[in-house]
């Protein structure tokens, strides 16, 4: 039984000589994370707090970073920006993973009808890209950041369960599992104690690989106006409000937020890549 | 088993698989807490007319399932019911607003084969240097989702250089093209970057190959082993990235004309969800998933063609 | 039989196979390396350490050895195939030019022509994307040797040669067992009229019955086309039933060389004597397989004895310390009589 990954397509084997961007992208993570944490003590002002009058101003000393359309302090949004930018990957991913560990699980281990119901639909889902099953729950349930977290969740759930699957397809052949069968222990104990910690890390890998996903598939939704409320600061959003910003000469609102959504997606991307060849490498 | 038992098999596979669809598009709108006239008309003034066309239309007082199939019937015959915002036929809607739409996604798709070919060929046969700034600019490409690069095209090439129009779609098909130009590029980027990936590590792995090696003793010219034995070689890995590459643009096209004012039926889906127009959101729903299943069969149906090792009948793994 | 199969290594070359445009009835060696040292990058000694060898035209030369002998190393020196960073000294005639000065161009002209390799997997060494006919054609076509309706008609004859039909030029590799895909691979080979063709371990990759018949096939064509045939073998019995001459490679070295049924009769270098003793036959009676003891020396250990010496059991204090002298048998004390059988 081959075990794979579902990576982002091709962005296979950064080599180990690529020690400096995976340093850098490591740091990145560390500091976005940081930013988010710590969002409502380090912010040097309101991030809602509007002043027309000083629209589209560049960086001074009063808005390190300049204002937006609306006067809105940029460093301050950006950082708070950081936590719903985040949370909702987070969600997604917390979401996906238990979930999907959880289908896998019991597809791998009881197989028969169920796996083939399961994979079935894990087809169907498969079909529905992340995004259009989100704006198809959008569109019912009306814009938040909860109904299209849950629905990244159920569209991210195939990959991991089906990775789940085969990887406890191959475990429950290992001889330790028949081993401790024969001493009694329950199926159930024996997935929850040796086979999911051994499973874990696989299974994590290919979780923080989401997260890049998932980061790009929401903050798209709250460009569209359809993820976060208006007012809650979100790099998405930010994109969206500065692209008036840009049309009138003044691109720095929008284009630090751009910046920041790619240097997160790339550096999780890269630390989730290099993690999985690390524990590709490790087991046989 | 033969070609035709073969495509009948995934054809069948095919249309379970969007039964399937068609059944959460349509059931989603249940899912939506209050009765479903009203969540159908939220939002606006429900005269007893619009009620009346509503409960018409949805047949509301009969049995779920017989609801469903009425619907589906009428979807196959391309009637995907009225536009409750736009008050035409979601069809006529649709016809309207796919031209743009398809023009974008291939001048995109034209642009993300060319240079995401061409970027994963030279990564893999140049190596050192070269190789080291592809792959980095490819993974700046992956992670750039495809509105961001939209606003930044837009601002750079658009309002600062003033080289293309800022948005729109201009008049006549020349004009078109031009006002697509950034959008399609826009809409490129991530699958550019994806693409050169896919291709460059099937290339270094085709180089490995002994034929390869084989060929080159046989004194057949560096290029032409290239081109015979690895790119050749490659193209089997490359083409099962066909329904990933079509599904991504579709999707991403949303984005790109919401960012380009450009009328296709990604901003019509847009415009729809924010006003719960969820006639024009399922039909435009369902088509997105059956060109996406579309343009995976015929990848399965090519890629023994393309790869006499892919017998019949072999899934491949991944979409 | 070669004149030259008991002489020093230095005049083993036939005198007259230089290019002599005097004597049109000379004959020019189809292979003849002199010399040979191939250095690579990091590696305390050379992993071609002094080769000397000839081919004839229409003779059959064996080359015997262990894996990591280097025996697969200096056939593909002759199509100018070297190790990337290997550094290379001496020189590696064919048909009486040298390969190792050769440019690009010649080199191209080379393989297309004169000399040409059967490799050990056809099923590895056969794009499988490929249909046979292209297979057959591309290294004359490509090049522009030949054009299409000649190259597809000489495939077919060749097809024909190996006992194939012509059919099989439509058909894909995966459709054939291996010993037909062998078949096309010496087509193949055949294409450019070499005079030199090499076989690396064309066998090994078989089921028996299709061993004894692409062997049998490469000894008919050989004396068909009159092409100098180099057979790389790890089989020593295999190498004395069809060749001519044998050379025994050890680390990099020719230890011993000489007509194939002196030197399966009376090997007198104890390396060739445990190579046999290690081969089954079917006259020797049972349990009689000696493995040899040891490993084959390092690539990263200097050697200034005899490459063997760590595993002679006749080896004495000069044999670690002196490098014996090329000739027919490289040893410091040669078995003598009959075979080593004690």
């Amino acid at each position: 039984m081959s075990v794979a990954l579902t990576r982002r397509p091709g962005l296979g084997r950064l080599k180990a000589a690529r020690a400096p961007l995976h340093l850098a992208c490591l740091g990145i993570v560390a500091l976005v994370v940081l930013a988010a944490l710590l969002a409502p003590w380090v912010a040097p002002a309101d991030p809602n707090a509007v002043d027309l009058g000083n629209a589209l101003a560049g960086p001074s000393p009063d808005h390190l970073l300049g204002v937006d359309a609306a006067g809105r302090d940029t460093l301050s949004r950006l950082l708070l920006g950081a936590r719903t930018s985040l949370l909702g990957p987070l969600g997604v991913v917390v979401f996906s993973t238990v979930a999907g560990v959880l289908v896998g699980l019991v597809a791998g281990w009881r197989g028969g009808w169920l796996d083939s119901v399961l994979s079935r639909s894990t087809e169907l889902v498969f079909a529905f890209p992340g995004m259009l099953l989100a704006i198809l729950i959008v569109s019912v349930y009306g814009e938040g950041l909860l109904a299209p977290v849950l629905a990244l969740a159920i569209a991210y759930l195939p990959y991991v369960s089906r990775l789940t699957r085969s990887l406890v397809l191959a475990e429950r052949e290992r001889p330790y599992v028949s081993a401790y069968r024969v001493q009694g222990h329950s199926a159930g104990q024996i997935c929850l104690r040796h086979v999911l910690p051994n499973i874990a890390p696989i299974v994590l890998a290919q979780s923080t690989i989401n997260f890049g996903y998932a980061l790009m598939d929401l903050a798209g939704l709250s460009f569209l106006g359809l993820g976060v409320p208006a007012l809650t600061p979100d790099w998405g959003r930010m994109v969206f409000d500065g692209q008036t910003a840009i049309q009138h000469g003044y691109p720095l609102s929008a284009i630090l937020p751009c910046v920041l959504i790619v240097l997160t997606v790339v550096a999780f991307n890269v630390v989730g890549e290099r993690w999985a060849d690390r524990v590709a490498r490790r087991t046989p | 088993m033969n070609f035709l038992r073969f495509a009948v098999r995934r054809l069948a596979e095919m249309a379970a698989t969007l039964l399937g669809a068609s059944f959460v598009v349509f059931g989603a709108m249940y899912l939506a807490p209050g009765s479903p006239a009203s969540f159908l008309l939220s939002g606006r003034s429900a005269s007893p007319a619009a009620l009346r066309a509503i409960n018409d239309q949805y047949h509301l007082d009969d049995p779920f399932l017989v609801r469903y199939f009425r619907w589906l019937g009428q979807v196959l015959q391309g009637d995907f019911g009225r536009s409750i915002t736009y008050r035409t036929d979601v069809s006529t809607l649709l016809a309207d607003r796919l031209p743009a739409t398809l023009t974008l996604v291939a001048m995109a798709l034209v642009v993300v084969v060319l240079i995401g070919l061409a970027l994963g060929w030279i990564g893999a046969v140049r190596g050192g240097a070269t190789d080291s700034a592809i792959l980095l600019s490819t993974t700046l490409a992956v992670g750039t989702p495809s509105f961001v690069a939209a606003v930044l095209l837009q601002g750079l090439f658009a309002v600062t250089l003033g080289w293309f129009p800022t948005s729109g779609t201009g008049d006549g098909f020349a004009d078109l093209l031009w006002h697509l130009t950034l959008p399609s590029i826009a809409l490129a980027l991530y699958l550019i970057g994806m693409l050169a990936r896919v291709t460059r590590s099937a290339m270094l792995e085709a180089l490995e190959g002994e034929h390869v090696a084989v060929a080159r003793s046989r004194g057949v010219p560096e290029h032409e082993v290239i081109r015979r034995h690895v790119f050749r070689n490659s193209l089997g890995t490359v083409l099962t990235t066909g329904g990933l590459i079509v599904s991504t643009l579709l999707v991403c096209t949303i984005l790109v004309e919401s960012a380009f004012s450009i009328g296709g039926i990604g901003q019509l889906l847009e415009l729809s969800t924010t006003t719960k127009d969820f006639p024009t959101v399922q039909a435009i729903s369902l088509l997105i998933v059956a060109l996406f299943m579309t343009v995976n069969l015929v990848v399965d149906l090519l890629h023994p063609l393309v790869d006499p090792r892919v017998t019949l009948g072999t899934r491949r793994s991944d979409a | 039989m070669n004149p030259g199969e008991q002489m020093n290594p230095e005049d083993s070359v036939n005198p007259e196979a230089r290019v002599n445009p005097e004597d049109p009835g000379a004959r020019v060696n189809a292979l003849d390396i002199r010399g040979l040292r191939l250095h690579l990058p990091g590696a305390a000694r050379p992993v071609l350490d002094g080769v000397d060898l000839t081919v004839a035209p229409g003779e059959t030369v064996a080359l015997v050895g262990e894996s990591g002998s280097g025996k697969t190393l200096t056939s593909r020196t002759a199509l100018g195939l070297l190790p990337t960073g290997a550094t290379a000294e001496g020189s590696v005639l064919v048909d009486g030019e040298d390969v190792l000065t050769m440019g690009p161009e010649r080199l191209r002209a080379l393989r297309t022509g004169r000399a040409a390799m059967i490799f050990q997997d056809p099923r590895a060494a056969i794009n499988p994307l490929r249909r046979v006919g292209d297979f057959l054609t591309e290294g004359v076509r490509r090049t522009g040797v030949m054009g299409a309706a000649d190259a597809d008609r000489r495939a077919a004859e060749l097809l024909d040669a190996v006992g194939l039909g012509p059919e099989l030029l439509r058909r894909h590799p995966g459709r054939l067992s291996g010993g037909m895909l062998q078949r096309v691979m010496i087509a193949a080979a055949l294409m450019g009229d070499p005079v030199l063709l090499l076989a690396d371990e064309p066998t090994t990759a078989l089921d028996v019955t299709s061993q004894a018949e692409v062997v049998a096939l490469l000894d008919r064509l050989r004396e068909r086309f009159g092409t100098g045939l180099l057979f790389v073998t790890h089989d020593l019995g295999l190498a004395a039933a069809i060749s001519d001459r044998v050379h025994v490679m050890y680390a990099g070295r020719i230890v011993e060389h000489g007509p194939a049924e002196a030197l399966f009769e009376r090997p007198r270098h104890p390396y060739t004597a445990a190579l046999l003793a290690a081969t089954p036959r079917l006259d020797a009676g049972r349990g009689r397989l000696a493995a040899i003891d040891g490993q084959p020396p390092d690539l990263r250990q200097e050697l200034p004895g005899c490459a063997f010496a760590a595993r002679c059991r006749y080896a004495t204090e000069p044999c670690r310390t002196e490098a014996p002298a090329p000739g027919p048998v490289a040893c410091h004390h040669p078995l003598e009589g009959s075979r080593a059988d004690d």
